[in-house]
């Protein structure tokens, strides 16, 4: 297998993942709305309509409730579904499947079963779409245990968690941004997995650690390069994972750097960015602290349409640029 | 082969004959007979093990829904899958669960179907097709209409009867399931088992069609209501059902009148309903009296016979609570056991 990497999209990366996936195991379909000639809303699946027909790649109703629910029978009974949600928004209406049966099936049937489920589901904000298409609804789901949940912030890892995703007996919530969709990024050719409990550190530094997040890691990567010029070296951790959460990865950081600052898209209040700093709080590395934790996160608000409002109710780079040095810096 | 052993050739037979007595072989309908019985004694043994305080929770008894489970599955073959729900303990019983097993899990006991984990709610045996019962209303309809999407897409050639109540209908999973179903012709049976009642309330106050097989028409399948306390006629709609869609016809919606004698779980008073409708159901519209009596009629069986079942079923009852009562409890380290499938590191 050449593991040759070229240039690709995110969502292409995607494709690529479903496409390997499917040629190499017949009991891989993909379902969703508009998913066939359409390509998908984010023309995330394109062409695999052609490749693998209607049988294996499958419009539903708009029916979200009944198609997660349909994949979970699908999943118990032998088959690996990726069920694509148009906007994660819509994952509201498949709770129930989410939640009280593929989540527990497992458990509730003292380990009868098992659900290969994959869920793919558009998420964030930045598209104008407004309150009910732009939600960051990971730490919802990541409250409950039986789901795996997955940010996955680069074309690399967009099509190495899918893959692990596929892989994995239980079911894997995969929470794609859909600004990300169009990032270009170095992609190798064939099959390759990211495993799905581990953190990455993607910049390393020793005055402070953020961790971040789907978008936020390239916001927290810029404004790192930003601060080099005021002499700052900040270490960027991509959680890719909420659950399980790779807390040692953070520790060791936070043990090196001694500040920590917690960046991501979705509300601040009870969001990942609490569990993160809770978790630190009661690790060994608290008392490396030298300053109190920092989180950024979306303010306390749905997301409006006016773009200005919409910019000003997630974090940016300035916002992470000042924080951070605040935090570096010792002003907080 | 049917579930209850091979369908009895009796060559020409009177029109007014009915179904099972034409289909089945006297040892056959013993068999469902012997299978209603174990039903209602199970029921009432874990009423009974409720009251003196042996199991805690809650339960959902199908006493009198029983031509139901044992008419339906009947008419399955080995591989077939079903679908329960809440009240589900008669469907087990009727696809031939281990009733030491089942009272295991009653008692929380790791004998358990569910190794103590799920209880009453969500008795499951995969193997042998039971793809369990389920505490979310309406939730399992959905997911048998994936396990029968799986079934088409492997070409196998199973069907999924999947049981749901008359509450159910009203779901919006079971619209959005229903409709998939035909729109792609799947194998399934969606049984509604209709005992009158969502909890409190009546079908009449929560169902905009007077019959819950009405709703047939809007997908654009078959929809029959047959009278659920008799098993010959349940039997013979769904196997009709079943056949449609084992060749590839895709579901039916058969839906079965019935009523159940107990309340809705334990925690009901029946404020809901007269003591009078309840009584007239337990005296004369009972499907196990009337099961014995059309035996009788048919040649199939006496108050001999009918008696050494029904302690056939007691003593079975009582060696499972028994069994339940031995069994040991699952370590209390294990809490989070079977969150996620164990995997070789």
């Amino acid at each position: 297998m050449t593991q040759e990497a070229r240039e690709l999209s995110y969502a292409i990366a995607i494709r690529e993942a479903m496409g390997l996936a499917m040629e190499a195991d017949p009991t891989v379909f993909l379902m969703g709305e508009d998913v066939g000639v359409y390509g998908g809303a984010f023309q995330v699946s394109g062409d695999l309509i052609d490749r693998f027909g209607p049988e294996r790649v499958i419009e539903t109703p708009i029916a979200e409730l009944g198609g997660a629910g349909l994949c979970v029978g699908a999943a118990m009974n032998g088959m690996k579904p990726i069920f694509e949600i148009q906007f994660s928004d819509f994952a509201t209406l498949a709770l129930d499947q989410i939640v009280n049966q593929a989540a527990k099936a497992r458990f509730m049937l003292g380990g009868e079963v098992s659900v290969p489920l994959v869920v793919r589901m558009p998420a964030g904000s930045g598209t104008g779409a407004a309150a009910q298409h732009s939600q960051s609804l990971e730490a919802w789901f990541a409250h409950v245990p039986g789901l795996k949940v997955v940010q996955p912030s680069t074309p690399y890892e967009a099509k190495g968690m899918l893959l692990a995703a596929l892989e994995d007996p239980d079911p894997v919530m995969v929470f794609e941004h859909k600004l990300l969709y169009k990032m270009v990024g170095e992609v190798p050719e064939g099959y390759y997995t990211v495993p799905l409990d581990k953190a990455k550190v993607v910049r390393e530094g020793k005055d402070l650690t953020i961790v971040a997040s789907s978008i936020m890691v390239h916001k927290a990567l810029e404004a790192a390069e930003k601060l080099t010029e005021e002499g700052l070296d900040i270490e960027v951790i991509d959680l890719r994972i909420a659950r399980p959460m790779d807390k040692q990865t953070i520790i060791e950081s936070v043990k090196k750097t001694s500040r920590l600052m917690c960046v991501h898209e979705a509300v601040k209040t009870l969001g990942i960015g609490a569990e993160i700093s809770a978790m630190i709080c009661e690790s060994e590395a608290f008392d490396y602290l030298d300053a109190p934790i920092v989180r950024l996160g979306g303010t306390e608000n749905p997301i409006p349409y006016n773009p200005e409002l919409e910019k000003a109710s997630v974090p940016q780079v300035p916002g992470i640029i000042e924080a951070a040095r605040d935090l570096a810096k010792g002003v907080r | 082969m049917a579930r209850n052993g091979h369908a009895a050739d009796k060559g020409e037979v009177a029109a007014n004959v009915p179904f099972v007595f034409q289909h089945y072989s006297r040892d056959e309908l013993l068999d469902v007979l012997y299978k209603m019985y174990v039903i209602r004694r199970f029921e009432e043994g874990a009423e009974n093990s409720y009251m003196r305080g042996l199991i805690h929770g809650t339960m959902h008894l199908s006493i009198g829904q029983e031509a139901v489970a044992t008419g339906a599955i009947m008419t399955l073959q080995e591989n077939d899958q079903i679908m329960s729900n809440h009240r589900g303990h008669g469907h087990c019983v009727a696809f031939g669960a281990d009733v030491n097993r089942m009272f295991a899990e009653f008692f929380g006991k790791v004998t358990g179907y569910c190794k103590g984990r799920g209880g009453s709610m969500h008795i499951a045996d995969f193997k042998s097709g039971n793809l369990g019962a389920n505490g979310i209303v309406g939730g399992g309809i959905p997911i048998a209409v994936g396990a029968a999407f799986a079934v088409k897409s492997k070409k196998e050639e199973k069907v999924v009867l999947c049981f749901f109540g008359d509450g159910a209908n009203n779901e919006g999973a079971f619209h959005e399931a229903v409709n998939m179903a035909a729109l792609w012709k799947l194998p399934i049976v969606f049984l509604c088992e209709n005992n009158g009642y969502g909890l409190s309330v009546s079908v009449a106050r929560a169902s905009s069609v007077p019959n819950i097989s009405d709703r047939a028409k809007g997908y654009g399948i078959p929809g029959v209501t047959v009278d659920g306390n008799c098993v010959s006629d349940v039997a013979e709609a769904v196997s009709e059902a079943v056949e449609r869609a084992r060749s590839g016809e895709g579901p039916s919606i058969v839906e079965c009148k019935t009523y159940r004698h107990r309340g809705h779980s334990k925690s009901d008073r029946n404020r809901y309903r007269t003591k009078e409708e309840i009584d007239d159901w337990i005296k004369n519209r009972d499907p196990i009296d009337r099961f014995e009596m059309e035996l009788k009629q048919h040649g199939f069986g006496s108050d001999e016979v009918f008696e050494e079942l029904r302690q056939r079923a007691s003593a079975t009852i009582d060696g499972a609570i028994e069994f339940a009562k031995n069994s040991e409890s699952p370590s209390i380290a294990d809490v989070s056991q079977y969150v996620y499938t164990e995997q070789a590191q």
